[in-house]
């Protein structure tokens, strides 16, 4: 590529000149602003933008935070409570802090969830969605230690709990679990690491991000019909049109954050985190924060400590090859007859875990977690396999424009049976 | 949308079941339903039964318990005057300094002084109490299951065990007790205290007003955080409307 200016058409001077040299106003108007969008989506679509809004709320208010915060285990816990009390709207910013952690996983779990549905994993956006679930895992890693700094007793047992669980590993996992907590038990040193951790990784999240959207503007985006728009009378420019359109979610996301937060606050939360750490003092039951109850069923359905572990890690890595173990060309699930219900079923394990995961470890919950587990895996390594081989998809329509079918559209590429006849 | 409404049901219910958990554990006695003032969307501290309630701590809890959160002057949030608040600070002793020769001295406490704490440390809490440890009040109401209506509870569960039940040396039967069994002696008798503004000690209105004024230490920022939320709700509420609008026109064209 020839270097030299860039040829700006921004009629304003001043905005003419920095985009001659750094086309930034370009790029913003080429991403955001003229980028044609499927003109079919419906309001799941809104997710990924509130996502963004939410990792920024994050920053915002974990920062404030963090000028009033102390990482010390003497003083951790009462600096919290002081925040509370005496920081100029301090209360504002730490429910919404706390909130919206709750708030992040709602949204990311409902655009995972779009994205499983639809079929937005496949061809061409494997590498879109294998970002997205590192994403995903450095959001847990940030959520679990950001639930340590406030130092109560599900902080203390939660953390002792969690990085327990590397012990399962044979000759390592000891030595591994030492070098996290820096000594030989969660304590001041595995504080103040996790402090340092949890105000740099949203700035690795937001980093992943970028590359995350910069992947979604080369493939572009799916749609509720998981076909490709083939013109552009199937796509409308970004602005004005999904501008709007993501206006009106992030207002209805405002409010449930709103009421959360102003009437809620501590809903989601758990009572024992206001009673400060006692490392003498094991609470009844431990429990993680709501978001990783599904997580933490599938480590307790399994007896074997080291099993439970790699299942839990399995539970998230097999997101990463979910790509190509879906064998079908069909996107959308709306076409797909078969697929939706074993997925419907699937939707309904993964909120059964995430219920067994706040109970007690006892009958009839282990049973439970147990077969919704196994469910959880056979849907991604059996019947996703399968079905692509098996099912036969509706009639695709001919483009999105024209989705009402004239004698159904063609079949995509490889789909196996006979396009089923209209009901 | 053929099978989406059933899909869309299921990403709803997950927010609901999120909310599960943190009310799931524990099978204890069922709480009585209490009504406060401080419930609801409009709900505010009673100031009177705050500054009775702080009246119990003082006079009862205070000689267990501690509320190291909490300043003297905090208490003007409960409608006592500056004098009064300063009077309350001055009874009591506080340790200060160094001075200029490395001495620590006594003074009288001042508003801006945490309450004072009357043990030491928590071995010298436990000593005096059979071993147990009396909690620090300050944010009691969050830091249990069923708040409010936990402690006002508590303070009313004392009684006889049913038969068979054997309470260990040192402990009380308590029904509303993880284990009904609790180091604390019932800490309210019936006209424990003589209210200064002449209401009767009956022990559900100690009881009612301990909670009221623990519930507002917890949660100073309660009324103010509500009211800001009805504001909030009302002005996202018209901005959704408007938006909405603006979405309907700018896709007038495209539907
Ligand atoms: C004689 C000392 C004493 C007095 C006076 C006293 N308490 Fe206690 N309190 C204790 C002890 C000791 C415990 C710990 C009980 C246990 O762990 O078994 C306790 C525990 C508590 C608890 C925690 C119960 C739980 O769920 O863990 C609350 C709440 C409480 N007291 C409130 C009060 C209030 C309110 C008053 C004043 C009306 C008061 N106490 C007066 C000694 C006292
Ligand atoms: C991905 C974004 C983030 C997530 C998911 C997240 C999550 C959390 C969670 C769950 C807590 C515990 C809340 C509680 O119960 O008190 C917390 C606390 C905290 N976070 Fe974050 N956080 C994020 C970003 C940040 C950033 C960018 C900073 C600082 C720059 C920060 C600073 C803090 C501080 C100081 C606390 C302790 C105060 C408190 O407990 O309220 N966080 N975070």
């Amino acid at each position: 590529m020839a270097t030299g200016l860039h040829k700006s058409d921004f009629a304003n001077p001043v905005i003419r000149w920095v985009d001659a040299r750094l086309p930034v106003f370009t790029m913003m108007q080429k991403e955001y602003g003229t980028f044609p969008t499927p003109r079919n989506f419906n309001y799941l679509w809104n997710f990924g933008a509130l996502a963004m809004v939410n990792l920024l709320i994050m920053i915002v208010t974990g920062i404030f935070l963090a000028m009033n915060y102390t990482a010390h285990t003497s003083m951790a816990f009462d600096s919290v409570e002081r925040i509370m009390r005496d920081v100029n709207y301090g209360w504002l910013l730490r429910y919404a802090h706390a909130n919206g952690a709750s708030m992040f996983f709602i949204v990311v779990y409902i655009h995972i969830f779009r994205g499983l549905y639809y079929g937005s994993y496949k061809a061409p956006r494997e590498l879109l969605w294998m970002i997205g679930v590192v994403i995903f895992l450095l959001m847990m890693a940030t959520a679990f230690m950001g639930y340590v700094l406030p130092w109560g007793q599900m902080s203390f047992w939660g953390a002792t709990v969690i990085t327990n669980l590397f012990s399962a590993f044979p000759l390592v996992g000891e030595s591994i679990v030492t070098w996290l907590w820096g000594g030989f038990s969660v304590d001041n040193p595995t504080l103040n690491r996790f402090f340092s951790l949890h105000y740099l990784m949203p700035f690795v999240i937001f980093g992943v991000v970028f590359l995350h959207v910069a992947a979604l503007h080369i493939t572009g985006s799916n749609n509720p019909l998981g076909i490709d728009p083939k013109g552009p009378q199937d796509t409308v420019p970004f602005h004005p049109y999904y501008t709007a359109k993501d206006s009106v979610g992030l207002v209805v996301y405002f409010i449930v954050f709103a009421v959360l937060v102003f009437f809620f606050p501590n809903m989601l939360g758990h009572a024992d985190n206001y009673i400060p750490a006692n490392p003498l003092v094991t609470p009844p039951h431990i429990v993680p924060e709501w978001y990783f109850l599904p997580f933490y069923a599938i480590l307790r359905a399994v007896p074997d400590k080291l099993g439970g572990v790699l299942l839990m890690f399995g539970s998230i890595a097999i997101l990463f090859v979910l790509p190509w173990l879906d064998t079908s060309p069909v996107r959308s699930m709306r076409f797909r007859p078969l697929a939706r219900p074993f997925f419907a079923v699937w939707c309904v394990t993964f909120l059964v875990l995430l219920y067994c995961g706040g109970k007690p470890p006892e009958e009839p919950f282990v049973t439970i977690a147990r077969v919704c587990t196994a469910y959880y895996f056979l849907y991604f390594l059996v019947i996703l396999p399968l079905l692509g081989r098996l099912e036969r998809p509706l009639p695709l329509p001919e483009s999105i424009a024209r989705p009402v079918l004239r004698g159904g559209g063609p079949l995509p590429a490889g789909a196996m049976g006979k396009p089923m006849e209209k009901a | 949308m053929s099978g989406f409404p059933t899909l869309r049901a299921l990403a709803l219910g997950l927010g609901l079941i999120a909310a599960g958990p943190a009310f799931a554990a524990g099978e204890e006695v069922e709480l009585p339903n209490t009504r406060f003032s401080f419930e609801g969307l409009f709900g505010h501290f009673d100031r009177a039964s705050a500054q009775r309630g702080f009246q119990v701590y003082k006079e009862v809890c205070a000689s267990c318990h501690s509320m190291h959160l909490m300043s003297y002057r905090n208490l003007r949030q409960i409608g006592l005057s500056e004098a009064e608040v300063a009077a309350i600070a001055a009874t009591v002793q506080v340790t200060d300094g160094p001075n200029d020769d490395g001495q620590m001295i006594e003074r009288p406490g001042r508003a801006s002084d945490r309450f004072k704490s009357p043990f030491a440390n928590e071995q010298a809490a436990r000593a005096a109490n059979n071993n147990a440890y009396p909690p620090d009040l300050s944010v009691i109401t969050k830091a249990r299951e069923g708040g409010a209506d936990y402690i006002h509870a508590l303070l009313l569960g004392y009684g006889d065990p049913p038969a068979g039940v054997q309470v260990a040396e040192g402990l009380h039967y308590n029904k509303y007790f993880a284990g009904h069994q609790i180091a604390m002696p019932q800490p309210l008798s019936e006209g424990q205290v003589e209210y200064h503004d002449g209401t009767k000690a009956t022990l559900e209105q100690m009881a009612t007003d301990v909670t009221q004024f623990l519930t507002w230490a917890a949660e100073p920022e309660m009324e103010e955080r509500k009211a800001l939320g009805v504001k909030m709700i009302i002005f996202l509420t018209i901005l959704g409307g408007l938006a909405y609008a603006v979405k309907r026109k700018v896709w007038h064209d495209v539907h």
